[in-house]
C-alpha cells in the first residue's frame, strides 16, 4: 500500500515534469513563427509554470467541470452522503466531497490531489440502478484511489495529457473538414492558420504517443487493486462483482465523458461499439476478469 | 580495554534507541485506537439521538404497541449506560434486537410505511448502522495492530515493561448477509 502510494507520488511528478517541457516547447513553437523573439521565450515560461501550478491545484476542478458534475447536499442525498461517510470512516479518510452527473448511464469516477481534497462523483444512474450493498462496493473501489494516490496520478493524466490529445483531435478534424469553408476575411488569417496547421501535425504526430503514455499512468493493474482494496474495506467482495455486472450489462454509454476522461470511471464509460477506436484507449481491463477476481475472494 | 568500552556503549545506546522507537510505536498505535473508538462512539451516539424520533413516529400509527416501545427505550438507556468496550457490544447487540421487533411491527402499518418522515429516519438510521460498523471494523482493525505489537518478541518485552495492555475488541453480531469473507491479496 505505502509503496503504491509513494510509486504514484513519483509517476504524478514526472507527469508534471514532461507536461512543463511539452507546454515549454509549445509555447515556444509559437514565439518562433511569431517572431517575438526573446519574449517568446519569457512567455513560453510564464505560460509553462501557471499552467503547471494550474493543473496541480485545479485539475480537479477541471475534471468535474469536463464532466458536468454538480456539488450535492446532504438533505437533498441522504443516501450517497450515508454511504460515503460510511466508507471515509472504514478507510479512515476524510470524507471526501460528493458530485453528481445528470445521466442515466450509471458510472462513477473519484478526483482530487489528495485525500483532504477528494471528490467522488456518481452518476444519477448509478443510485437508481444499485442497492446499497453494490453502492458501497462502488464507492469503496473509489475509497481505494483516493487512499492509495491514484486519484492524484488519473486526474493529472486527464487535464495534462488530455488537453493535448483533444487539441490535437479538434486540429486534426478542423483541418480535415474545415478545409472547404475557411474564414477569407481576416487579414491575419493565413499566418495563424498555418501556425495551427504546424502545431496541429505536431501534435497529431504525438497523439498516440500520448495515448501509450495515458495507458502507462493508468495501468489496468490499478483497476484489480482497487477492487480488492474496495473489497477489503466493505468486506463483501460480493457487492462490487454485482455492481461490476451491472454497469457492464448496462449499454447506455455516458454523454459527458470523453476519450481524455474515460480512465477515471470504474468501467469504461463510452461502451465501445464493435470499438477499434477506443480499443486503443482501452484503459480498463475486461469486466468479467474482474468480476472473476473479486469471486474468488 | 578502550574497544570494549567503546562496544559497551555502542550496545547501550543501541538499545536504548531501539526501546524508545518500539515505546513510540506503541503509543502511535494506542493513540489510533482511541481515536478509532471515538469515531465508533461517534456514530452510536447518532444513533440513540435517532431512536426518540423514531419511536415518537412509530406511536403517531402504532398506539397499542406499548412492550416493544419499551423494550426499546430501555435497550437505549442500557446502551448509552454502558462502560467497557465488552458491556458495549452487549448493549448494542440488545438495542440492535429491540429495533428489529420495532421494524416488524411497522410492517402491519402501510400507512406509516408510506410516512415522509418516517422513511428519512429510517434512511438515516439504516446510514448510522452503516457507519457504526465501518468505525468497528476500523477500530477492531487498529486493536489488532496494537495487540499484535505487544504479543511479538521483542516489542512485548518492552510493552511489560511499561505496563501497555491489550483493548478489547468491539464484537456485535453481524447481520446474515454481511458476515466477514476473507480478503487475499
Amino acid at each position: 500500500m505505502y509503496e503504491q502510494i509513494a510509486s504514484n507520488k513519483r509517476k504524478s511528478f514526472f507527469l508534471i515534469l514532461f507536461f512543463l517541457c511539452l507546454i515549454f516547447g509549445l509555447a515556444w513553437l509559437f514565439g518562433q513563427l511569431t517572431d517575438w523573439g526573446p519574449y517568446g521565450l519569457i512567455l513560453a515560461v510564464v505560460i509553462a509554470v501557471a499552467m503547471t501550478f494550474g493543473s496541480y491545484y485545479s485539475s480537479d476542478k477541471i475534471v468535474l467541470a469536463i464532466s458536468r458534475a454538480k456539488p450535492v447536499e446532504k438533505k437533498d442525498y441522504p443516501y450517497l452522503y450515508n454511504v460515503v461517510e460510511g466508507l471515509a470512516i472504514a478507510a479512515g479518510l476524510p470524507k471526501p466531497r460528493c458530485y453528481i452527473i445528470d445521466d442515466t448511464a450509471p458510472n462513477a469516477f473519484a478526483s482530487g490531489r489528495n485525500p483532504k481534497n477528494s471528490v467522488i462523483v456518481v452518476t444519477k444512474g448509478l443510485l437508481e440502478k444499485l442497492n446499497r450493498a453494490e453502492l458501497e462496493g462502488v464507492i469503496a473501489h473509489e475509497m481505494a484511489h483516493i487512499k492509495n494516490y491514484d486519484i492524484l496520478v488519473q486526474t493529472l493524466a486527464v487535464v495534462m495529457v488530455g488537453v493535448v490529445a483533444l487539441l490535437s483531435d479538434w486540429i486534426l478534424r478542423s483541418f480535415l473538414w474545415g478545409g472547404g469553408r475557411r474564414r477569407s476575411g481576416s487579414k491575419s488569417g493565413g499566418n495563424v492558420g498555418a501556425i495551427i496547421v504546424v502545431v496541429g501535425l505536431i501534435l497529431a504526430v504525438f497523439s498516440p504517443l500520448i495515448a501509450q503514455l495515458i495507458r502507462l499512468a493508468v495501468s489496468r493493474k490499478r483497476e484489480f487493486l482497487a477492487d480488492a482494496n474496495g473489497a477489503f474495506l466493505t468486506r463483501y467482495p460480493p457487492g462490487l462483482a454485482s455492481a461490476l455486472k451491472k454497469l457492464a450489462a448496462d449499454k447506455e454509454p455516458l454523454e459527458a465523458a470523453n476519450k481524455a476522461t474515460a480512465h477515471l470511471y470504474i468501467v469504461n464509460p463510452l461502451k465501445d461499439i464493435k470499438g477499434t477506436v477506443n480499443k486503443l484507449f482501452s484503459t480498463h481491463p475486461p469486466i468479467e476478469e474482474r468480476v472473476a477476481a473479486l469471486e474468488k475472494m | 580495554m578502550g574497544i570494549a568500552l567503546i562496544v559497551v556503549i555502542a550496545i547501550v545506546a543501541f538499545m536504548i534507541i531501539f526501546v524508545i522507537g518500539v515505546y513510540n510505536g506503541l503509543i502511535t498505535l494506542r493513540n489510533r485506537c482511541d481515536n478509532a473508538w471515538a469515531q465508533v462512539d461517534v456514530q452510536l451516539r447518532r444513533r440513540y439521538d435517532l431512536i426518540p424520533n423514531l419511536v415518537e413516529t412509530v406511536k403517531g400509527y402504532a398506539k397499542h404497541e406499548r412492550e416493544v416501545f419499551q423494550k426499546v427505550t430501555e435497550a437505549r438507556a442500557k446502551a448509552i449506560d454502558a462502560g467497557t468496550v465488552k458491556e458495549q457490544g452487549e448493549a448494542e447487540n440488545m438495542l440492535s434486537g429491540a429495533l428489529k421487533s420495532l421494524f416488524a411491527v411497522v410492517e402491519n402499518y402501510p400507512d406509516l410505511k408510506a410516512n415522509q418522515n418516517f422513511l428519512m429516519l429510517q434512511e438515516e438510521l439504516a446510514g448510522t448502522e452503516g457507519k457504526i460498523a465501518y468505525a468497528r471494523q476500523f477500530y477492531n482493525d487498529n486493536v489488532m495492530k496494537f495487540n499484535l505489537k505487544q504479543q511479538v518478541f521483542p516489542s512485548n518485552i518492552i510493552a511489560n515493561m511499561f505496563n501497555f495492555n491489550e483493548k478489547e475488541y468491539f464484537e456485535i453480531e453481524e447481520p446474515e448477509a454481511r458476515r466477514p469473507v476473507e480478503v487475499k491479496f
